[in-house]
């Protein structure tokens, strides 16, 4: 069975799980990004009273099983909930069983993984260079834009590919915070989840097990290729 | 210019209390390792603090703890050349160069690019990245990026010191260029004698987080004060010299002294310009009577002023020839057959191939 094949043979309720999934998983990446470096930054550099307490939270949801992260996400994001009214009232974004909540819930679960991954790489900067730029006349948010940016891309590559892989698989925090409404919330992993829970679903819940591995493969072998071609540039350079 | 770092500061076990003033071309620091020398720079440059003090250069202060006065680094516009040269490994040579220029603003610029790439040879450096130059082109590119960044004054921290001889023979050159022709006041830390002898314009002796002596380096170079810290291998005399004649046959300079006259190997500077030499105790050889049939070319006369044993094999000949002190290292064994004393007269015989790296030409 070729490769178009599998593609192909799928459902359209399948097919919108696997671009729904896709959706879901850009934007957790994408919005958690700058924040990512920020906390990477301020954990790899700061001094500051409260570090660990800091650290402890980013990597909360890590320890914390799914299921609880999901229900605080619910209870702080719900429309009921404190953050959640505030930001429908003011803003008009919703997150409970939305796709923007799938990716939020996404986000929350792969910032530890994220972060973790910056922050070594950006403490692996040799901090001489960046005392080099200071004497240059580069002010500390320069130094880091010109320096420990463009020095800790491999690991900010890999924060990206493991946030984006947490995505795609995502299920526990999901599943509690925005259900599983197909169309909306139906990620790749609910829909797997369905599929096992109905009778004849064997062969969905096996074209989207298939696609799942392919597309988290895929996300690793490029994030391989786009790091070790940043270190062959900072190495010939 | 003049630099004035009145200081003091705690590093661990490390106390550093230091006071001196500076109006040379080329101020070296110059003391073992340990001694403070590398602190003092990081502390002009902003990158550590003192516990009290200040720092100003050419009336600027960039630090003063007693009017609260810590000018932040990136706008303190000192050049540093670290050991290690630092260049950014992901930046060609070229944007190495030009990373500071971002930053000054352009009333600053009136350091031309191209008249640092030409002072210091870059030119078929520019397109290559970090990783593809030796050591000594690392370190010209990054004296040439501390240069670009418009400093007002360049700090200089062993630059010489992860190079080999020829790399250092290399570099000395170019930092003799950037001393005669750029005009920006240099701070330079060693702790090579020959160096020191040879860029200095004024030298600061250090010891363990003190200054010992303030001053030129033939006076501060020829002190009994320097013994401790070259060691007594390294000690010698700095003559202040002129040149008086060159014998390009045979690649000579003809040197003028208060000593006397001295052949070295030819020097670049040109005829009547002042230069500095620098003779090792060790090299120079005594003599009872004007030696004949010698290859060494310099023999000067003079009368013996005090021996001071050394151990039980040295003692160290300190000379008066005409007015000039030079100072001699021979065996013990050597001056008892020469009944060596105070006022007998003497010859010093010092080879012409001996004073190849330090005795080089200081210009200007």
């Amino acid at each position: 069975m070729s490769k178009q094949g599998i593609v192909l043979g799928l459902t359209e309720e399948e097919l919108t799980a696997v671009r729904l999934s896709l959706r879901v998983a850009l934007w957790a990446t994408a919005a958690s990004l700058p924040l990512g470096v920020l906390v990477a930054l301020v954990l790899a550099r700061g001094r500051f009273w409260g570090k660990s307490v800091l650290n402890g939270i980013v990597h909360l949801p890590l320890i914390l099983p799914p299921v609880v992260t999901g229900y605080v996400l619910l209870l702080l994001f719900g429309r009921k909930g404190p953050v959640g009214a505030f930001l429908a009232e003011q803003f008009d974004i919703v997150f409970a069983f939305r796709w923007t909540g799938a990716a939020l819930a996404c986000a929350v679960m792969g910032f530890p993984l994220m972060v973790r991954a910056m922050r070594l790489s950006i403490e692996a900067v040799d901090q001489r260079l960046e005392q080099a730029a200071g004497t240059l006349g580069a002010n500390p948010v320069w130094v880091f834009l010109t320096v420990t940016l463009p020095l800790s891309i491999p690991g900010i590559i890999a924060g990206m590919v493991l946030s984006f892989a947490k995505a795609m698989g995502e299920f526990g925090a999901t599943i509690t915070f925005v259900s599983n409404i197909p169309g909306e919330t139906q990620t790749l992993p609910s829909a797997i989840y369905t599929f096992t829970q109905v009778p004849g679903g064997d062969a969905g819940a096996m074209r989207l097990t298939l696609i799942s591995v392919v597309v988290s493969m895929g996300a690793l072998l490029l994030s391989e290729l786009m790091a070790r071609q940043a270190e062959r540039k900072l190495a010939a350079a | 210019m003049t630099l004035v770092v009145d200081v003091r500061h705690r590093l661990g076990t490390f106390s550093l209390d230091v006071s001196f003033e500076s109006e040379g071309r080329l101020t070296a620091l110059f003391g073992r390792s340990g001694s403070g020398k590398t602190s003092i720079v990081n502390l002009v440059a902003g990158l550590m603090r003192p516990d009290a003090g200040r720092i100003a250069v050419d009336g600027t202060v960039l630090v003063d703890t007693g009017r609260g006065i810590a000018v932040p680094r990136h706008r303190r516009r000192v050049g540093y050349v670290f050991q290690e040269g630092r260049l950014f490994p992901h930046l060609s040579v070229r944007r190495n160069l030009l990373y500071g220029r971002w930053f000054s603003t352009s009333r600053d610029k009136r350091i031309a690019v191209d008249q640092v790439v030409e002072l210091l040879g870059l030119g078929h450096l520019l397109a290559r990245g970090p990783a593809a130059l030796s050591g000594g082109e690392k370190q010209r590119v990054a004296i040439g990026r501390a240069l670009l960044s418009e400093p007002r004054l360049l700090l200089m921290d062993e630059p010489l010191a992860s190079l080999d001889e020829q790399r250092k023979a290399e570099i000395l050159p170019y930092i003799e260029r950037l001393r005669d022709e750029m005009g920006i006041p240099v701070l330079y830390v060693s702790h090579a004698l020959a160096e020191v002898a040879r860029l200095a314009s004024t030298v600061v002796l250090l010891a363990e987080g003190r200054v010992l002596a303030v001053g030129a380096p033939a006076d501060v170079l020829g002190s009994s004060e320097i013994v401790p810290i070259v060691g007594p291998g390294e000690v010698g005399t700095v003559l202040e010299a002129r040149v008086a004649a060159l014998d390009v046959s045979f690649g000579l300079s003809s040197l003028e002294t208060r000593a006397g006259p001295l052949i070295v190997p030819r020097v670049a500077a040109g005829i009547g310009s002042p230069v500095r030499v620098f003779i090792r105790a060790s090299d120079v050889m005594l003599a009872n009577q004007r030696p004949q049939g010698i290859s060494a070319l310099n023999v000067l006369a003079g009368r013996v002023v005090a021996l001071t044993d050394e151990s039980r094999t040295v003692v160290d000949v300190v000379l008066d020839c005409n007015g000039q002190r030079v100072l001699a290292r021979i065996t013990r064994r050597s001056a008892a057959a020469m009944k060596l004393a105070p006022d007998v007269p003497v010859f010093a015989i010092i080879k012409s191939v001996a004073l190849e790296d330090g005795g080089r030409p200081q210009r200007g």
